[in-house]
């Protein structure tokens, strides 16, 4: 088969690339130009982009860069900042999942006569006795990133190949050594590529939009502290609210944004350890993987969080046990014995 | 027809060696390694190496052997004549919005503004007359930098005008040229006659890459960027890149001797390939070019080689992917230093909408194209464009 593989200069997606030119196919790097602003942790810096050329040429395959920096800032910055303006948790990893890798590479691909796009994400395609195609969990669980790839639809997962998924972290690292690749030691990538570690959060916002003070309420209404940016704020958090020592621990169990330009101050709410626990979370943008499941899933909520059981009722996912309150925007992905079923986010 | 070797149309990023400069580099690779500054016979037959390639330049250049100092290329004469100007006397850094990086990026460094041009890519006299215009009290304008051709869409600028402009209202500004890409098209010595510092790179020109010159005329003022031993009149330092300078030298000669040939040759060649395209491909824009009378259009202005075009409703980056396996190498003439396709300042500054420049596409041809490759070129880019729009 031809096949583009997405060379991001890190480990797995050298192996990938490797693994699928050991299997005899056709196979041509891309790496994507998605960022031109500051970054330490992600995929596009000049030396990421030497570092998977590199591996191309000792691979024997030729690289080409697709620059995507549009795309990603429509479909992946863009929201990432108008989510936080509005008091939400986005994943930005799997905008750019959903919109990037798996839509406008995917289409470019086919356009350029690839049969298959592989990356080098920990994650399987599984296929089922019905034929319909699911995201399966990498064979190293702590590397699984099917969570990220649950926006996979059946076009999608038709087209796509993960040739690390069978893999365990160490078996990529042994790969990558038995092959010389010069990646083979490299860290993995962490958090959010866009974002500094240096700068935080707190800069990348503050840069793009004005951060808002919030008053810090108990849950009887009563003002118990203020915080500088309820963008920064998010449920579950402890620290960073200007409360006074107390005598139990007091958690961020609300964010109350109200529309910029509304004039009304926003509000965290606090509360104890309990106030946290739900017994269901509501979901948007629902997608199923190959139609609608109700009843007994796993429900993950976030990327290597561990999963609860829980029901499917509708659109909403009523927990066996109360959980911590999942943030809104958060994306809620549901499996069935370890296959991605579907996922939304978080109302 | 995938077994003949691809078609190359990107002479504007680099050509091939010509055979005069490889035998003449080859000659010297084997025969002479000393140092031209010694005292003995092999460092004064090195010596002499240079000096004769000197001549050759100054004379292909109209300038005078003390004029002409040879450099690592093409960025480092655009940085000598622009930083060493803005640091050897004060006052405001002009330049035209389509300079090659190599003369914008210093530019900017120094302070310096552009001077707008017009939709076919030169310079708006007008405008730079405004920016000339002697300000009260302040330093007047160090230097105005236009280049002769440019490196995307292949426009000629009006160096006489430009020239005319400047003396006239700021008499003391220094006045650069970057060549690089004028050389196998225009007589550099005319086009560049009133210009006191001119820019050239050998490996635009069937020379290495690797060595360039700037040619300093008159003993105008510089402050060197490398100091060092003194070399090349303490204007640039450093042990002569004898190699690299025999083959610029052996590479001009013959690019001008003959030039007037290859110009009418790849001239028709070029509009073969320009009109076949837009006649062949819907949505295909020309650019930079003006219309005749009769409709057809008018390539006055622009160098020989240059055949520049924007295509709507797809990208450069699949379009190059699929001209590559078609066998015809060609270019988008504005990226990163990843490889990534950018969008041009310079389709920018013509006025292109930016959806447009997405669609850009050079092909650059040269003294090596063949009616072959404008052939391939024709029935590939068609082809390309078609499957393109179908799956988009």
């Amino acid at each position: 088969m031809r096949v583009l593989v997405a060379l991001s200069g890190g480990v797995d997606s050298s192996v990938a690339a490797a693994r699928l030119v050991e299997q005899g196919h056709d196979v041509t790097g891309v790496t994507l130009r998605l960022w031109g602003g500051a970054s330490d942790t992600g995929c596009c810096s000049v030396a990421d982009v030497e570092d998977a050329r590199r591996v191309a040429q000792q691979l024997g395959i030729a690289h080409h860069v697709f620059n995507l920096s549009d795309e990603f800032e429509a479909h992946v910055v863009g929201p990432y900042v108008a989510d936080h303006q509005a008091g939400r948790t986005p994943n930005p990893c799997i905008e750019c999942n959903r919109h990037l890798k798996f839509d406008a590479l995917l289409r470019r691909a086919e356009a350029l006569g690839f049969d298959r796009v592989a990356t080098g994400h920990h994650a399987r395609v599984v296929v089922a006795a019905d034929g319909r195609r699911r995201v399966g969990r990498g064979a190293d669980r702590a590397k699984d990133q099917s969570y990220v790839l649950h926006v996979l639809d059946q076009d999608a997962l038709g087209r796509v190949l993960f040739p690390v998924g069978e893999l365990g972290k160490a078996g990529v690292r042994a790969d990558a050594a038995r092959l010389g690749l010069r990646t083979a030691a490299k860290p993995d990538s962490q958090d959010v590529c866009f974002i500094t570690s240096a700068g935080g959060r707190r800069a990348f916002l503050g840069e793009r939009i004005p951060l808002r003070p919030a008053e810090v309420r108990d849950a009887r209404g009563t003002v118990v502290g203020r915080t500088e940016a309820v963008e920064l704020v998010t449920i579950g958090q402890r620290k960073g609210l200007g409360l006074a020592g107390g005598t139990s621990p007091r958690y961020v169990v609300d964010v109350s944004v109200p529309d910029v330009g509304d004039g009304a101050t926003p509000v965290v709410t606090v509360g104890a350890r309990h106030d946290l626990l739900v017994d269901t979370v509501a979901l948007d943008g629902l997608a199923w993987s190959a139609g609608p499941v109700a009843g007994p899933v796993q429900a993950q909520c976030s990327a290597h969080g561990a999963p609860a059981t829980a029901r499917v009722e509708g659109a909403t996912v009523r927990w066996d046990r109360p959980q911590r309150r999942v943030a809104r925007g958060q994306s809620v992905v549901l499996y069935v014995d370890d296959l991605v079923v579907g996922g939304g986010f978080a109302a | 027809m995938a077994d003949a070797p691809p078609a190359y149309l990107d002479h504007a990023a680099s050509t091939p060696l010509r055979p005069e400069a490889r035998d003449a580099m080859v000659d010297v690779l084997d025969r002479s390694f000393a140092n031209p500054s010694g005292a003995h016979a092999a460092a004064r037959a090195a010596r002499q190496l240079v000096d004769e390639s000197r001549e050759i330049v100054a004379e292909a250049v109209g300038a005078r052997p003390g004029e002409v100092v040879f450099t690592s290329g093409g960025t480092e004469a655009d940085n000598l004549a622009v930083t060493g100007v803005a640091a050897a006397r004060p006052g405001p850094v002009l330049c035209s919005a389509v300079e090659h990086p190599a003369v914008a990026e210093p530019a900017r460094h120094a302070g310096g503004g552009p001077v707008p041009v017009d939709r076919l890519g030169r310079v708006d006299l007008d405008a730079l007359e405004a920016m000339l215009e002697p300000a009260a009290g302040g330093p007047g304008v160090a230097l105005v930098s236009v280049m002769a051709a440019n490196n995307e869409v292949g426009t000629v600028q009006p160096l006489d005008a430009v020239a005319e402009a400047v003396r006239r209202l700021q008499p003391a500004a220094a006045l650069h040229t970057d060549a690089v890409q004028a050389v196998p098209w225009l007589d550099v010595a005319v086009v560049a006659a009133g210009f006191d510092l001119v820019s050239l790179s050998a490996h635009k020109f069937g020379g290495p890459k690797g060595v360039g010159a700037l040619v300093v005329r008159g003993g105008l003022p510089l402050t060197p960027l490398l100091r060092g031993g003194g070399q090349e009149r303490a204007r640039r330092s450093g042990t002569e890149n004898v190699v690299g300078i025999v083959g610029l030298a052996a590479a001009l000669s013959a690019t001008v001797a003959e030039r007037a040939d290859t110009v009418r040759r790849v001239a028709a060649q070029r509009d073969r390939l320009a009109d076949g395209l837009v006649a062949a491909v819907p949505g295909l824009v020309e650019t930079g070019v003006a219309r005749r009378a009769d409709g057809g259009a008018d390539r006055r202005h622009k160098v020989a080689g240059a055949c520049h075009v924007c295509i709507d409703g797809i990208e450069s980056e699949s379009l190059l992917f699929l001209l590559e396996e078609a066998g015809v190498h060609a270019s988008a003439a504005s990226a990163c230093a990843s490889g990534a396709v950018e969008p041009s300042p310079v389709l920018a500054a013509m006025g292109v909408p930016r959806s447009a420049a997405r669609g850009a596409l050079r092909l650059s041809l040269g003294a090596t194209t063949t009616d072959a490759d404008v052939d391939r070129a024709l029935a590939a880019v068609p082809a390309a464009v078609d499957r393109l729009r179908r799956f988009s």
